[in-house]
C-alpha cells in the first residue's frame, strides 16, 4: 500500500513536470505561429527592397531597416569581436591571476547590463558628443551587450582545447604567442565562431539600445553619422502605431526578423552541436 | 646551440610573448574601463536631477515633465511588482522544466526539449512584445481575467476594469522571458550534483522523484536560488515586451488589473521626447538606478551559482 502510494506519487510528478515543459512551449509555438500567419502575405520582393510609404499609401517595404540593421550590427561586431575575442584569450592564457579572475567577474557581471542601459550608454557617450544620433552610436551601444559575452565564450572554448596540443607546440621551440595564435585559436575556431554568431544573433534582435541612438529614418542609409533606420525599431514604430496596415508590417518585418535569427541559432548549433549560455 | 642561445639572449622571441600577452592584456583591461565608462557616464550624466531631487527622487511619486517634477517611485514600483509577478509564475514552472529536464525525462528527449526551451530565449524581445499585444494581451483580458475577478475578485489585487494592457499581463510576459534563462541555469546546477548522489538514494530504494527531493534538490539548493535571482535581473532589465504590454501610466495601484509602467520601459518612450536638461538628467538617474540594481542582482546570482559551476569556469549566461 505504502509502496504504492509512493509510485504513484513518483508518476504523478513526472506528469507534473513534464506538463510546466509543455506549457513552457506553447508560447514559443504561438509566436512562431502567429509571426508566420500574419507576416507571410506581405512579405514579398518589394516589402524586401523598397523603403517605407506614408501612412495609408499602400506597398513600400523595410528595405532601408534590413540595410541599417546589416551595417549597426557590422559597425557592432568591429568593436566587439575583436576586443572580446582577445580578451577571451588573455582569460585563458594569461588571466590566471588577480587581475584575470577580476576581468571574468566583471564580464560575467556585464552580461546582465540592461539593454535600455547600453542604449542610454550610446546616448551619453556617443550622441551626445556628435550631436546627432547615428549608426556608429547605435553600433556601439550593442557592442556593450556583444563584448562580455563574445569574452566569456572565447575563454570557455579556449578552455577545451586539451593542454597536450599547446605542450606539444611549446615542446617543439615555438614561442607562446604564436602557440596560442596558431595552435589554440585555431582548435578552437569553431567553438569562438559559435560563440560570435550567437552573440550576433542575440545583439541583430535588441531594440532598446537603439531607440535613442541610432535612432530611425524612412530613407535609405546615408552616412554612419547620421540616424538610420533598423528592423527592430521599425518594428516597434509600426506596432504601436494604430494603423491595421502598419500593424501587417510589423508583422511582416518580425516574420523576417525571426527567420534570420532561428537560421543564426539553429545552424550555428547544428554545425557545431556543442552550446553555449545565452 | 644555435637555438639555446637564441630562446635565452634573443629579444625576439621574449619581445613576441611580450607584446602579445600585452596586447591582448590591454583589451581584457578594455571590459574593465566599459563597465567603468557605463557607470562613469550615466553617473556624470545624472548629476543634475542628483542635486535637485537628492533621495526625494526614490520616494516621491510624481511625474510632471510640465512643471519639471519628477519622481521615479511609480517606475520602481511597476518594475519591483512586476518582476516579483513573473519570479511568482516563472519559478515553479522553471523547477519543473529544470527536475523534468535532468532526472525524470526520457534520456532522448533532454537534448531537443531543453534547446526548444532556450529557443525561446533567442526570440527579439519586440516580436515577443507584438505577440503580447495582439495575442497575449486580449487572451489574458478574454480568459483570464474573468475568473480571477470572479472567484478573487475580493482581493484588491484582483479589483476594477481589465483592458488588457496591464500589470498582470507585464507579468506573464516577463514570466514567458525569464523561464529560459532560470531553467536551463537550474538545470545545469542539477546536472552538477555528484552521481554518487543519486546512487545512494536509488540503492536505498527511492523512486525518481524521491531521489529527486532527497539527494538532488537540497544538493542544488544555493545555486537553483542564484538562477531564480538572474531570472529577476533579467527580468527588472527587460524593456521592449514590457513597454508594449503594460499599459504605460504612472501610477501606484493595488490591482493588478490596472496599467502599470517600469523603470525601463519610461526611459524607452520619453527619452527621445524629453526636451529639458532636467528631463533627460531624470531619465538616466533612473537608468542608473537600474544598472546599479542589475549589477548588484547580478554578482549576488553569480557567486551562488559559481560556487556549484566553478569547475566549468561559471561560464553561464
Amino acid at each position: 500500500m505504502i509502496w504504492n502510494k509512493r509510485k504513484i506519487i513518483d508518476r504523478v510528478m513526472s506528469i507534473l513536470t513534464a506538463a510546466c515543459v509543455a506549457i513552457a512551449i506553447i508560447p514559443l509555438l504561438s509566436i512562431l505561429y502567429t509571426v508566420t500567419i500574419n507576416g507571410i502575405s506581405a512579405v514579398n520582393i518589394d516589402f524586401l527592397t523598397q523603403i517605407p510609404k506614408p501612412v495609408g499609401e499602400a506597398g513600400g517595404g523595410l528595405g532601408n531597416a534590413i540595410q541599417g540593421t546589416f551595417i549597426v550590427v557590422g559597425i557592432a561586431c568591429l568593436i566587439g569581436l575583436p576586443v572580446g575575442i582577445l580578451a577571451g584569450v588573455y582569460l585563458c592564457e594569461y588571466g590566471q591571476n588577480k587581475f584575470g579572475r577580476f576581468v571574468s567577474f566583471v564580464a560575467d557581471v556585464l552580461t546582465g547590463t540592461p539593454s535600455i542601459v547600453a542604449g542610454m550608454f550610446g546616448y551619453t557617450f556617443i550622441v551626445l558628443y556628435f550631436g546627432s544620433f547615428s549608426a556608429i552610436a547605435g553600433g556601439v551601444a550593442l557592442s556593450v551587450l556583444m563584448i562580455p559575452i563574445v569574452t566569456r565564450t572565447t575563454e570557455e572554448s579556449l578552455r577545451l582545447v586539451p593542454g597536450s596540443i599547446k605542450e606539444a607546440s611549446l615542446a617543439l621551440g615555438i614561442p607562446k604567442w604564436k602557440t596560442t595564435l596558431y595552435i589554440v585559436l585555431g582548435t578552437a575556431r569553431s567553438g569562438i565562431i559559435t560563440g560570435a554568431l550567437l552573440s550576433i544573433a542575440r545583439i541583430s534582435g535588441e531594440t532598446a539600445p537603439l531607440l535613442f541612438t541610432s535612432f530611425g529614418n524612412m530613407f535609405w542609409a546615408n552616412g554612419l553619422d547620421k540616424p538610420i533606420s533598423t528592423m527592430p525599431v521599425q518594428i516597434y514604430t509600426y506596432a504601436i502605431t494604430p494603423f491595421p496596415d502598419w500593424h501587417a508590417k510589423a508583422w511582416a518585418g518580425a516574420l523576417v526578423l525571426i527567420i534570420l535569427i532561428l537560421i543564426l541559432n539553429i545552424g550555428v548549433r547544428f554545425v557545431t552541436r556543442r552550446k553555449y549560455g545565452v | 646551440m644555435n637555438k639555446i642561445k637564441y630562446s635565452i639572449f634573443g629579444r625576439s622571441k621574449l619581445s613576441g610573448d611580450f607584446i602579445f600577452e600585452a596586447l591582448v592584456g590591454l583589451f581584457a583591461l578594455g571590459v574593465i574601463v566599459l563597465a567603468f565608462l557605463l557607470f562613469r557616464e550615466l553617473f556624470i550624466e545624472s548629476q543634475l536631477s542628483r542635486n535637485t531631487f537628492g533621495l526625494g527622487f526614490l520616494t516621491t511619486s510624481t511625474w510632471n515633465p510640465v512643471n519639471e517634477v519628477f519622481g521615479a517611485l511609480p517606475f520602481i514600483f511597476g518594475t519591483i511588482v512586476s518582476s516579483f509577478l513573473a519570479l511568482l509564475i516563472a519559478v515553479p514552472f522553471s523547477l519543473g522544466i529544470a527536475i523534468f529536464l535532468s532526472e525524470l525525462a526520457p534520456e532522448k528527449l533532454r537534448t531537443p526539449l531543453s534547446f526548444i526551451i532556450e529557443l525561446l530565449a533567442a526570440v527579439p524581445s519586440v516580436i515577443i512584445g507584438l505577440w503580447g499585444i495582439f495575442i497575449l494581451a486580449p487572451f489574458i483580458r478574454d480568459y483570464l481575467a474573468p475568473p480571477l475577478s470572479t472567484y478573487l475578485g475580493f482581493l484588491p489585487l484582483f479589483q476594477g476594469p481589465m483592458y488588457g494592457l496591464s500589470m498582470l499581463t507585464g507579468g506573464v510576459i516577463l514570466a514567458i522571458m525569464i523561464i529560459p534563462i532560470t531553467s536551463s541555469i537550474s538545470r545545469e546546477v542539477i546536472m552538477t550534483v555528484p552521481t554518487h548522489q543519486r546512487e545512494a538514494a536509488l540503492a536505498l530504494g527511492a523512486t525518481g522523484w524521491e531521489t529527486t527531493r532527497i539527494a538532488v534538490l537540497p544538493y542544488a539548493r544555493s545555486g537553483i536560488f542564484g538562477a531564480v535571482i538572474l531570472g529577476f535581473g533579467r527580468a527588472i532589465g527587460e524593456t521592449m515586451a514590457v513597454t508594449m504590454v503594460i499599459g504605460n501610466s504612472p501610477r501606484i495601484s493595488a490591482s493588478l488589473f490596472s496599467p502599470s509602467y517600469t523603470m525601463a520601459s519610461v526611459i524607452a518612450n520619453e527619452f527621445t521626447e524629453a526636451t529639458s536638461k532636467l528631463y533627460i538628467s531624470s531619465l538616466i538617474e533612473i537608468g542608473f538606478l537600474l544598472l546599479v540594481i542589475s549589477f548588484i542582482i547580478n554578482i549576488a546570482a553569480r557567486i551562488l551559482v559559481w560556487k556549484l559551476l566553478k569547475v566549468e569556469g561559471g561560464g553561464v549566461t
